[in-house]
C-alpha cells in the first residue's frame, strides 16, 4: 500500500473488508463452522480466517460435505491443510446419508443435489448458527442477490424475496434457536481476484487447478475426467488431454478446461482473457435449468 | 488498482439497464455463455432485442415478472480501476433499495431521459443520495440520439437539476450526457456532442478522486474481537493480547497515545500487527490488531481514539432513519440497535417530523414512519454509544434497528 495517500489496493480492500466479517461472525455466534472442500474459493477464506485471528488459532471448526466423488488430488489437500493449521475439520458424508436412508442415490448417480441434506442434517446435529460459504456474486445470478449475511430458517431456507436490508458494514446476524446464518466473506470477490490474491499470498492449491495430462471424454460440452465414478458412455471417445479445473466440485459434473497453464501468472493471463464464465464453462449442476442455482439455494445448498 | 463502489438509479424505461450492460459489454466484462443465456431467454420470450437487464434480474420472479426486485451486484474493470456496481431498482421499495446500495458508494449515478427531463424520482434518488452523503453524483442525461444531441435540452436539464441541488448537500456533482443504446460518451467520446467537453462516463468513473473522501482525522477503532492465544502451545505468545478491528477514522501510529472508550483509560500503542507482520500505520478501512503498552481492560464494543479527539459518549441521539420495513415504526417502542461493533437497545422517544421526499417538505404533525418513509428520531439508548456526526464519519455515524420479535432489521439511521 503507499502510505502517503492513504489509498488500498482493491485487494487489500477486499482482504480487509473479508477478515472484519470473519471476525464479526466469531464474535457474535456461539457456534460457527466454514465450510472447506478445498476448492480455490474455501481455500482462500480459511486463509483470510487464519489471517484474521493471527496469532491464535482460527477458533472454529471447518466442515467438509463429502460426496464420495472427490477428486483424490483435492482430498489430499484437505487433509494436509487442515493439519498446517491445526483445525478441527468435520466430515459430512453424503454416503452416510444414504446408508441412513435420508436420501437416495438419483438414477444419474450425481450427488451434488444430495449435498443439500447432507449440510442440513450436520448443522442440525451440530448445531451450527453460523456457516461461512466460499460462494461470490460474480459467478451466478441468484447469488448475485445473496446477502453477506443471509438468513435461513429452520429448514435451512433461503427465501430471495425477503431478504433482510444490509447496509454500511453493519451485519445483522439475529436468528432463533434452530435457525442459522449463512455467511460469505468472499461476495465481492470475483474470479480474477481470487487468482490475482492467490498469487499475491503464494498460497498452495490442489494440484488440478494447474494443467496436466488427464483422460477425458466429450459429455455435453464439458471434459469429463475418466474415473471410477465417471465412465465415457457408448459413442464417448476417450482422449488424452492437457487440462486444468477452474472449478472443483465432484467428478460428474465437473468439466475441466483445455489449458497449458501452469502456474498463477498464467492462470491469470488466461482468467483475464477468457469469455466464458467459470461455472458455464464447467459445471453441469448449473445447467440443470435457468434458475437451477436459486431452486437449489433456496432447498439450503450453498 | 483501487476500488470504486457506484449505486446506480433511474426510473423506469429510462434506459438503466442498457447503460450497465452497455458498460460490461464494452469493458469485456459479460461472457460469452451469460450472453447466450440471455439471448435465449429474451427469444423465449419474444423480446425484439437482447434484454440485457435479464443479466443482473437473476431470481426467477424477476424474470417471470419483468422487474427488479433486489439490488444486485456487478463487477467489471478496468486496467485503471475495479467496480463494483450496487444497481438499484427504481420502481418498487425504491427507498430502500436505493439507500441501502448508497451506503457504501464512493459515487450515485443517476439516470434521466433527456425527452422527459427530471421526474419526481430524479429528485428522490438525488435526495437519497445526498442523505446517505455518497460524495460524487453523476447525473447521465440519456437517450441523447432521441432529442438529436441538442445541448439546449441538456442544458436545461443541467440548469434544472443545479437549482433542486442547492436545496441538498452534495460534494462533487457532474452531468454526462449519453445514449447508451448507441454508446455515445459511454467509454468514448461521442462525435455526435462536439459540444460537450467533459469526460465519457467510463473515463469519469476511472478519474474521480475518491482517496480524500475518507476522513484520516478522527482516528476511530471499534475493537471487535480480542486476540488471546495464551492457551495454545507456543509460550513466546502467552502473554499476547490484541486487539482486533476495522479502522473507522483517522490515522493510527505506533506510539500514539490513546484513550479507551468507555473506562477513559490511557495507554500508548505498542504495535499495530498484521498476519504479514507489523506495520506503521493502519488507516480506515484497514483490518488490524492493535497492542497496547499497558495491561488494561478492553473488550469488544469499547472504541480506541485520541485524547485529544473524543467521539461524543451520549445515551441521547438524535438521527435521521430511513424505514425499511412494513411494521411501521412506533414511537416509545423498543428496538436493537446495532452501531459500530456495540448492540445496545433503543426507544424511540419523539418522531420529530416526517420528510417529503418529494417537496423536501417536513412534516412536523406525522405520528409513525412506515415503509420507504424518512424522518428524524430522538433515540434514547440503555447503554452510551460513541458517535460522530454521519456527515463527519460513515462509519462511527450509521446505525441499524432492529425488531427484537422477527430479527429484521427495520431502518437505517444517520446521526445528526
Amino acid at each position: 500500500m503507499s502510505s502517503h495517500t492513504y489509498e488500498l489496493t482493491h485487494l487489500e480492500a477486499l482482504e480487509s473488508e473479508s477478515i472484519h466479517i470473519i471476525r464479526e461472525v466469531a464474535a457474535e455466534f456461539e457456534r460457527p463452522v466454514l465450510l472447506f472442500s478445498g476448492g480455490k474459493d474455501s481455500v482462500i477464506m480459511l486463509h483470510l480466517a487464519a489471517k484474521a485471528f493471527w496469532p491464535a488459532r482460527v477458533p472454529f471448526p471447518v466442515m467438509h460435505v463429502d460426496t464420495g466423488h472427490n477428486f483424490p488430488e483435492v482430498l489430499d489437500f484437505r487433509d494436509s491443510t487442515v493439519e498446517k493449521l491445526g483445525v478441527r475439520l468435520v466430515v459430512a458424508s453424503v454416503e452416510d446419508s444414504i446408508d441412513k436412508g435420508r436420501v437416495r442415490e438419483r438414477p444419474d448417480g450425481i450427488r451434488n443435489p444430495l449435498q443439500t441434506v447432507t449440510l442440513l442434517d450436520a448443522i442440525n446435529e451440530h448445531q451450527f448458527d453460523a456457516v461461512f460459504g466460499g460462494a461470490r456474486r460474480d459467478e451466478e445470478k441468484a447469488r448475485a442477490k445473496e446477502r453477506v449475511f443471509s438468513f435461513r430458517d429452520e429448514f435451512g431456507q433461503w427465501d430471495p424475496k425477503n431478504q433482510r436490508p444490509e447496509l454500511w458494514s453493519l451485519y445483522n446476524g439475529r436468528h432463533h434457536k434452530g435457525e442459522h446464518i449463512r455467511v460469505f466473506p468472499l461476495s465481492n470477490w470475483t474470479e480474477l481476484d481470487v487468482w490475482q490474491y492467490l498469487a499475491q499470498e503464494e498460497i498452495e492449491l490442489p494440484s488440478i487447478y494447474f494443467a496436466h495430462e488427464r483422460q477425458v471424454f466429450r459429455r455435453d460440452g464439458m471434459w469429463l475426467a475418466v474415473s471410477e465414478h465417471t465412465r465415457p458412455r457408448e459413442g464417448e471417445e476417450i482422449v488424452t488431454l492437457t487440462v486444468r479445473y477452474r472449478t472443483v466440485g465432484d467428478i460428474p459434473v465437473t468439466g475441466a478446461v483445455e489449458s497449458a497453464a501452469s502456474s498463477y501468472d498464467d492462470v491469470i493471463a488466461e482468467t483475464a482473457a477468457t469469455r466464458m464464465t467459470e461455472r458455464g464453462a464447467t459445471r453441469a449442476d448449473d445447467r440443470l435449468s435457468e434458475a437451477a442455482m436459486e431452486d437449489r439455494k433456496r432447498e439450503g445448498y450453498f | 488498482m483501487e476500488l470504486l463502489r457506484f449505486a446506480t438509479a433511474g426510473s423506469v424505461d429510462d434506459g438503466k439497464s442498457t447503460l450497465i450492460g452497455r458498460l460490461l459489454y464494452d469493458t469485456k466484462s459479460i461472457f460469452e455463455d451469460q450472453l447466450e443465456s440471455i439471448e435465449r431467454t429474451s427469444r423465449d420470450r419474444g423480446d425484439e432485442q437482447t434484454n440485457l437487464a435479464l443479466l443482473t434480474d437473476g431470481l426467477r420472479a424477476e424474470r417471470e415478472q419483468g422487474i427488479t426486485i433486489d439490488v444486485a451486484y456487478r463487477y467489471f474493470a478496468t486496467p485503471k480501476r475495479k467496480f463494483i456496481i450496487a444497481d438499484t431498482p427504481g420502481h418498487i421499495q425504491y427507498t430502500r433499495n436505493m439507500v441501502t446500495g448508497a451506503s457504501t458508494a464512493n459515487l450515485a449515478l443517476i439516470l434521466v431521459d433527456a425527452r422527459n427531463g427530471l421526474v419526481e424520482q430524479s429528485r428522490r434518488h438525488a435526495f437519497i443520495a445526498s442523505l446517505l452523503r455518497v460524495p460524487h453524483l453523476v447525473l447521465c442525461v440519456n437517450k441523447m440520439d432521441l432529442v438529436d444531441y441538442d445541448e439546449a435540452v441538456f442544458d436545461r436539464i443541467k440548469n434544472e437539476f443545479r437549482q433542486f441541488a442547492t436545496k441538498l448537500d452534495i460534494g462533487d456533482l457532474s452531468f454526462i450526457p449519453v445514449s447508451a443504446l448507441h454508446g455515445d460518451n459511454i467509454v468514448h467520446r461521442s462525435e455526435h456532442m462536439p459540444w460537450y467537453d467533459g469526460s465519457s462516463l467510463l473515463h469519469h468513473l476511472e478519474e474521480v478522486h475518491i482517496a480524500s473522501d475518507r476522513n484520516l482525522i478522527d482516528a476511530r477503532f471499534p475493537v471487535q474481537y480480542v486476540i488471546r492465544p495464551q492457551a495454545q502451545t507456543n509460550h513466546e505468545l502467552h502473554d499476547y493480547r490484541g486487539y482486533a478491528g476495522m479502522v473507522a477514522g483517522g490515522v493510527f501510529k505506533p506510539g500514539d497515545d490513546v484513550v479507551v472508550l468507555p473506562s477513559g483509560l490511557q495507554s500508548r500503542i505498542a504495535s499495530i500487527d498484521t498476519a504479514k507482520g507489523p506495520v506503521d500505520e493502519a488507516f480506515a478501512p484497514m483490518s488490524v490488531t492493535i497492542r497496547l503498552a499497558d495491561d488494561i481492560d478492553v473488550s469488544r464494543g469499547d472504541m480506541l481514539c485520541r485524547p485529544h479527539n473524543q467521539p461524543r459518549v451520549t445515551q441521547d441521539v438524535d438521527a435521521m432513519v430511513c424505514w425499511l420495513s412494513e411494521l411501521p415504526l412506533s414511537v416509545r417502542g423498543m428496538y436493537a440497535l446495532k452501531h459500530t461493533t456495540r448492540n445496545v437497545r433503543a426507544q424511540v422517544r419523539e418522531l420529530d417530523y416526517r420528510i417529503d421526499i418529494n417537496s423536501l417538505h417536513r412534516d412536523e404533525t406525522a405520528d409513525g414512519l412506515s415503509l420507504n418513509e424518512i424522518g428524524r428520531v430522538r433515540l434514547r439508548t440503555t447503554q452510551p454509544l460513541f458517535i460522530d456526526e454521519y456527515r463527519r464519519n460513515r462509519t462511527t455515524g450509521s446505525f441499524l434497528l432492529i425488531d427484537e420479535a422477527t430479527g429484521t432489521t427495520v431502518a437505517a439511521g444517520m446521526l445528526l
